[in-house]
């Protein structure tokens, strides 16, 4: 008869399999910064994040420069697309917070019972379309319609000089993104909220104010650590999000100008750190100062998906002492 | 509790919808509080259509552009849209992807699970496993692509992937984005995994101890066949996201139009050799890519999509059966 297997080993082997789990992560972190280190190391330090002359001719040259580049070569200036990154994010969230404390409260509270259920699966499925049909969406509907009927001519001569608008724009880079983070919000806090209590609210109705403010005002201040939580991861999906933004985004590396007036800065094409390496591919062969300055992207990005889960575990630390989750 | 007479008679997940009575009619309401929920709806109601928009337009351009002809032909270079060929090595990639990334995932996702709950100490290092899965869940997808073209153009794993003509080790065939793609599904069947033996009660353990099981065989004979419905969820969950990835396919799978087998071997060579997935397909036909073919990008795209509503569907499925067998309500959550 096999010899069973003796709990010693077993113990072993899958603790062997959680010590795999973490050393990918540290692997991960490890990989991208090595493959960075060229790049901040011959601009010195954190120059590279500043401004300063065109990236994409940047780019242009680290390519020309070949296999074996000399130290210049790697010179870099990230700005426009951390602009474009932050942009994107920060609008997308914009529309997407509201959005999703709304729809989270109606399916929670005030859903009739078979919309309801009807709601669970469908921000389910929008939450997993995948990326790239958002993208295609908006570059074969969104795009040509900003740019045929949204943008007038008279827009499109007064920046002639700088940029041509096509449609591709960060209107509809961050609306679609907006799209594709809503889902993720909703799933948490509606979770979040459904945990809440009901003898809270009870409480608050049972002194005289109606559902609507119990909801408002016990309901939602009791998860707030949630919602922000919720707001930290949904922003580090946003960050990274590379396909559609690359897809609809017009990747061009132009930072949307506020002086053209808010309706054309809208309206201007953009570039996203993620975008950007999507783009040059290629540099992961041949040419090692691209090579590098796409890792120093992926480090920014890695980095800054780490910082908010932490954010978003510390945020939510003070709900455990409620036991909210 | 009990001893309250007006206990709503309604469980827990339905308490807060008291009937409507006095002092709680509408038009009693402020006009700000009408339009908070005025606007409750319409997010509510927005989103429905938003999805219902995407199924349908993506609906509507599949039955106009995919014939079934497309399924079987494979893709070839060409401007006309008449002889571009169809999606059916797509559709091998997307399989081939899924196969490799699950092989992977799947008992790696259950394993450490299984130690988390069940075994769990030192519990720092239980802490450090369980952020780790954390921090991948949130790394975008994009920055796990150019960790895995990094590791697979180590000359040590040289012989997993193809060269380009000069020689150079390039990082990409179907088993270095295979693997890649095995860190995106790893998540969701770890946290569905976990939740499912955290959900297990301790009678069972208590049982299976007091029969003189030992612990792995408590594990592999009772906890893991409880939790079978849960590991199918998260693996749902999974597939779905690797069928849905493009940052991965792009970067790691070389994005060639065809399946390009790196020699002539018969299995070996194909999974060595560079290809493209729906999604990538899908992306390199549309006007981002060079394709240009919008409608074959449409096509591909609704047989993809076809495949997330089938995923979530089924997901629906496993955990509405799991809430029946298991007597909670588990199906309402998102």
């Amino acid at each position: 008869m096999r010899q069973p297997w003796s709990d010693r080993r077993a113990e072993l082997t899958l603790g062997a399999a959680s010590l795999l789990v973490c050393l990918i992560v540290v692997g991960m972190v490890v990989f991208v910064a090595v493959h960075a280190w060229p790049t901040i190391e011959h601009n010195g330090g954190f120059a590279w994040l500043g401004s300063g002359g065109n990236l994409d001719s940047q780019l242009q040259r680290m390519f020309e420069t070949g296999a074996h580049p000399p130290a210049s070569a790697y010179h870099l200036r990230a700005w426009p697309v951390i602009y474009g990154t932050l942009l994107t994010t920060s609008i997308a969230l914009l529309i997407a917070l509201p959005l999703a404390l709304l729809s989270s409260i109606f399916i929670v509270e005030f859903a009739p019972s078979p919309l309801r259920r009807v709601m669970i699966p469908v921000v389910r499925l929008l939450a997993s379309v995948p990326s790239v049909i958002y993208g295609l969406i908006g570059i074969l509907v969104l795009v040509p319609f900003v740019g045929n009927h949204l943008i007038t001519g008279a827009q499109k001569t007064s920046v002639q000089d700088t940029v041509e608008l096509t449609g591709a724009s960060l209107l509809v880079a961050s609306v679609v993104l907006a799209v594709m983070i809503t889902p993720i919000m909703v799933a948490l806090i509606s979770e979040a909220l459904s945990g809440v209590p009901a003898s809270w609210r009870e409480g608050a109705m049972a002194l005289g104010v109606h559902r609507l403010r119990a909801t408002l005002a016990v309901s939602l201040k009791a998860i707030r650590p949630a919602i922000v939580a919720a707001a930290a991861l949904a922003c580090a999906r946003a960050l990274g999000e590379a396909i559609m933004i690359f897809m609809v985004s017009g990747s061009r590396s132009f930072t949307p100008n506020l002086d053209h007036g808010p309706l054309i800065f809208l309206y201007e094409p953009l570039r996203t750190l993620a975008s950007v390496i999507v783009d040059n591919k290629e540099g992961f062969g041949g040419s090692p100062a691209v090579n590098s300055t796409l890792y120093a992207f992926g480090l920014l990005l890695l980095l800054s998906a780490i910082g908010l889960s932490i954010c978003s575990y510390l945020i939510k630390l003070p709900l455990r002492r409620y036991q909210l989750k | 509790m009990s001893t309250f007479p007006t206990a709503l008679p309604t469980p827990q997940s339905e308490a807060p919808r008291p009937t409507r009575g006095r002092g709680s009619s509408m038009r009693e309401w402020r006009m700000l509080d009408r339009i908070v929920l005025g606007a409750a709806w319409a997010a509510g109601l927005g989103l429905c259509l938003v999805t219902g928009a995407i199924v349908v337009y993506m609906g509507v351009r599949g039955f106009q552009y995919l014939r079934p002809d497309l399924l079987v032909s494979r893709p070839q270079i060409a401007e006309d849209g008449s002889v571009s060929g169809g999606i059916r090595d797509p559709l091998i990639g997307t399989v081939v992807m899924t196969a490799i990334g699950l092989a992977v995932a799947l008992p790696l996702g259950v394993c450490s699970a299984a130690w988390i709950i069940e075994y769990g100490r030192p519990s720092w290092f239980a802490r450090l496993v369980e952020s780790a899965i954390e921090i991948v869940a949130g790394t975008p997808d994009i920055v796990i692509a150019i960790v895995g073209i990094a590791v697979f153009q180590l000359g040590v794993l040289a012989p997993l992937s193809s060269r380009s003509p000069t020689g150079v080790v390039t990082g990409t065939s179907f088993i270095a984005a295979g693997l890649t793609m095995s860190l995106i599904a790893l998540p969701p069947i770890y946290a569905a995994t976990r939740d499912g033996l955290q959900a297990v009660p301790a009678h069972m353990r208590e049982a299976a101890f007091a029969l003189g099981k030992t612990r792995i065989a408590t594990i592999r004979r009772v906890l893991i066949p409880s939790v079978r419905s849960n590991i199918a969820t998260g693996t749902t969950l999974g597939i779905s996201r690797i069928v849905g990835d493009t940052a991965i396919v792009v970067i790691v799978l070389g994005e060639t139009l065809r399946n390009e087998p790196l020699n002539s071997t018969p299995i070996a060579g194909f999974l060595r050799g560079t290809g493209s997935t729906l999604t990538s397909y899908v992306f390199d036909n549309s006007p981002a890519g060079e394709g240009k073919a919008a409608d074959k990008a449409y096509a591909a795209a609704f047989v993809l999509l076809l495949f997330v509503l089938l995923l979530n569907i089924a997901v629906g499925r496993i955990s509405r059966r799991q809430a029946h067998s298991s007597g909670v309500e588990q199906g309402s959550r998102l």
